[in-house]
């Protein structure tokens, strides 16, 4: 059977809200709430994440990685050049400094994590995307949307659930 | 006196803020009119430097190190309170701060593009520019990894990317609320393209939450090295007035001071060039205000330490300098730097000229005349009265060359910050509908609590 996007828009987060939490509880053909339902905010609302439950955030994991992978790389850097210094007498001095290599080491360490956490973000976000099947432009404005999939059998009741919670205004288009 | 009127409607945000991109009053163009004549002036100078050589600057032994260094100095400095306001205020959910650290944010990453310059432009011979950059034993360079002028290129570098980073990443959100709402155009397809296809989704913000507070949790301590990096190129020398434990502090303070006072100086610019007066209220104004008083007192004391370890530091060399520069040459300019930033600031003591417009405006530029006087009074000094008396030069004056540069510098950073503000919005959009929100809500939580009599309607 062919699978059908429905996007419906509400004016605040209290109804969102609630079509999350009855969604999640009816059984629905070829709609899983957990895969098929998106919700669409125009600001970061950490309320969404508490009734969409805890879903997991990966970026530290790249930060961390960044992070040790920028300073292992400076230091190695910096004491392959040392190493290789044959010009400078050393007079005693240690070859690999310490100290003075720390500041380098703790700047790439930094830099490695800051770039690698932008990385992890796109990565971990899905970014760059294309344009979701349907989109409006009021959810960058003042407006929530909740985007579903599901089989076209299923959208007559998705449909009476949003309008049952007060959607402003529903889309529908075919999708794969 | 409320920071933002909890009652504005989501729509009419997007709706103003949208609107500086498109229609801003004549000032702007007065503005970015006189910066480039500015720079205008700068790359003349710097063309005349370039061809016939650091000697036109009156560069000369004793005085290798001029305004240039100072000037450098003073823009990494100010790039400090874009940090402080996007960071180190975020992480202490100061949400007042949401108004206006996307133009601190713009800030720091122009201030820093403009003190990178200074140091192709001291430089002289400006195609040598690579043997300041930390890369390794290519092309026989042999970089110093000990040198603190090492460690500032790799710390700029670091501190300029990483604020670019994360100037971008807090302005996606923004950037689709531009592509939704522009007519079709460049400014759309440029939109379109850098917005990456945001559209809010769940999954989106809750990444996005968590890579932006990781970023900011990197640039507290990334701005603080870079400054005390930069005090220790003075500090790590045997110079006298230079030699100094508290340098570093120093610095660092001296750099979120002459930030905050930057960040009124523009915040007036921009509330009346763009009219946002609904969003960059009196009350932010005096926050800042208090901010940057508490801030000037700290770097009083601290200039005030390091008065006194010279005076009573057993330091000949750098006692006499000390003496110099408050009865010599630069007499004037040492005074008025002290005048500038220890007495001025006590004008924001006083309630009726904390939100005063034109006191406040007044004030924020002789803050930062003092912090130039003073970056300006930390190098050329040292140069003029050095530890050898057949050395002491006090009476060089930079050339009308350094004047210039250092004076198209100006024009320089007011050139980008004015053409960012007009290509990209400078008010965050998205983090004012939060602080609308959040607050209506609050407002609405006492009120069914009995703790508000007044009446209030919700934020949209």
């Amino acid at each position: 059977m062919g699978k059908r996007h429905l996007l419906a828009l509400f004016n605040n987060f209290d109804e969102a809200e609630a079509v999350v939490r009855e969604l999640r509880s009816v059984s629905l053909k070829g709609f899983d709430a957990s895969k098929d339902m998106i919700v669409k905010s125009p600001i970061e609302h950490p309320e969404v994440e508490e009734f969409l439950g805890n879903k997991p955030v990966r970026v530290q994991w790249f930060t961390l990685a960044g992070a040790l992978g920028g300073g292992s790389l400076a230091f190695l850097l910096i004491s392959a050049s040392q190493g290789n210094f044959f010009a400078q007498m050393k007079g005693g001095k240690p070859i690999v400094p310490f100290p003075p290599n720390f500041v380098l080491t703790y700047e790439m360490f930094i830099l490695g994590g800051v770039y690698i956490s932008v990385l992890g973000f796109l990565i971990c976000a899905g970014l760059p995307a294309r344009r979701s099947p349907l989109y409006s432009v009021k959810v960058s404005e003042d407006q929530i949307g909740i985007l579903v999939k599901s089989d076209e059998g299923s959208s007559t009741a998705l449909k009476s659930i949003f309008t049952k919670h007060k959607a402003l205004e529903i889309q529908e288009e075919a999708g794969k | 006196m409320k920071d933002i009127r909890e009652d504005i409607a989501w729509a009419q945000i997007n709706k103003d803020v949208l609107k500086s991109l498109e229609n801003p009053r004549k000032l702007y163009w007065v503005i970015l009119f006189i910066a480039i004549a500015m720079v205008g002036v700068a790359v003349g100078c710097e063309v005349y430097q370039y061809n016939v050589g650091l000697g036109v600057g009156n560069f000369d032994n004793p005085h290798v190190w001029g305004l240039y260094i100072a000037t450098f100095i003073f823009w990494i400095g100010m790039s400090h309170s874009g940090t402080l306001l996007s960071a180190i205020l975020h992480l202490m959910h100061a949400d007042w701060r949401k108004p206006i650290y996307r133009f601190a944010e713009a800030m720091t990453t122009f201030s820093l593009m403009t003190a990178g310059l200074f140091v192709a432009v001291h430089l002289g011979r400006v195609w040598q520019i690579y043997f300041a950059l930390p890369y390794p034993n290519m092309r026989q360079v042999w970089p110093n990894f000990q040198s603190p002028l090492l460690w500032d290129a790799m710390a700029i570098f670091t501190y300029l990317s990483s604020s670019i980073l994360f100037l971008y990443v807090g302005m996606i959100p923004d950037l689709a609320i531009c592509r939704d709402n522009m007519h079709p155009g460049w400014r759309k397809k440029l939109y379109t393209a850098i917005a990456l296809g945001w559209e809010g989704t769940d999954r989106q913000w809750r990444n996005f939450r968590i890579t932006y507070l990781t970023i900011a949790c990197f640039l507290i301590p990334l701005a603080v090295s870079v400054h005390s990096i930069v005090a220790s190129d003075f500090a790590m020398s045997q110079q006298p007035g230079w030699h100094i434990t508290s340098f570093p502090p120093y610095f660092v303070a001296g750099a979120l001071y002459s930030g905050c006072a930057a960040i009124i100086t523009l915040f007036i610019i921009l509330r009346y060039v763009f009219k946002f007066e609904e969003y960059m209220t009196m009350s932010i104004l005096k926050k800042i205000v208090r901010l940057t008083f508490a801030i000037s007192m700290v770097w009083t004391y601290l200039n005030l330490v390091e008065y006194a370890t010279v005076w009573y530091g057993h330091d000949e060399a750098a006692k006499h300098l000390l003496i110099q520069k408050a009865t010599g040459t630069y007499a004037p300019f040492w005074w008025t730097m002290n005048f500038c930033g220890s007495v001025v600031p006590f004008i924001m003591f006083f309630k009726r000229f904390q939100t005063h417009i034109p006191v406040m405006f007044s004030v924020s530029l002789l803050l930062n005349l003092g912090m130039w006087l003073e970056r300006w009074m930390i190098v050329s000094p040292t140069f003029a009265d050095g530890y050898y008396p057949w050395t002491w030069d006090h009476d060089q004056w930079p050339s009308f060359v350094q004047w210039g540069i250092v004076f198209g510098s100006f024009g320089w950073f007011t050139m980008l910050f004015m053409i960012f503000c007009k290509i990209f919005p400078s008010v965050s959009m998205y983090e004012v509908k939060e602080m609308v929100y959040h607050r209506s809500q609050a407002t609405k939580k006492l009120q069914a609590t009995g703790k508000l009599a007044a009446t209030g309607k919700g934020a949209h």
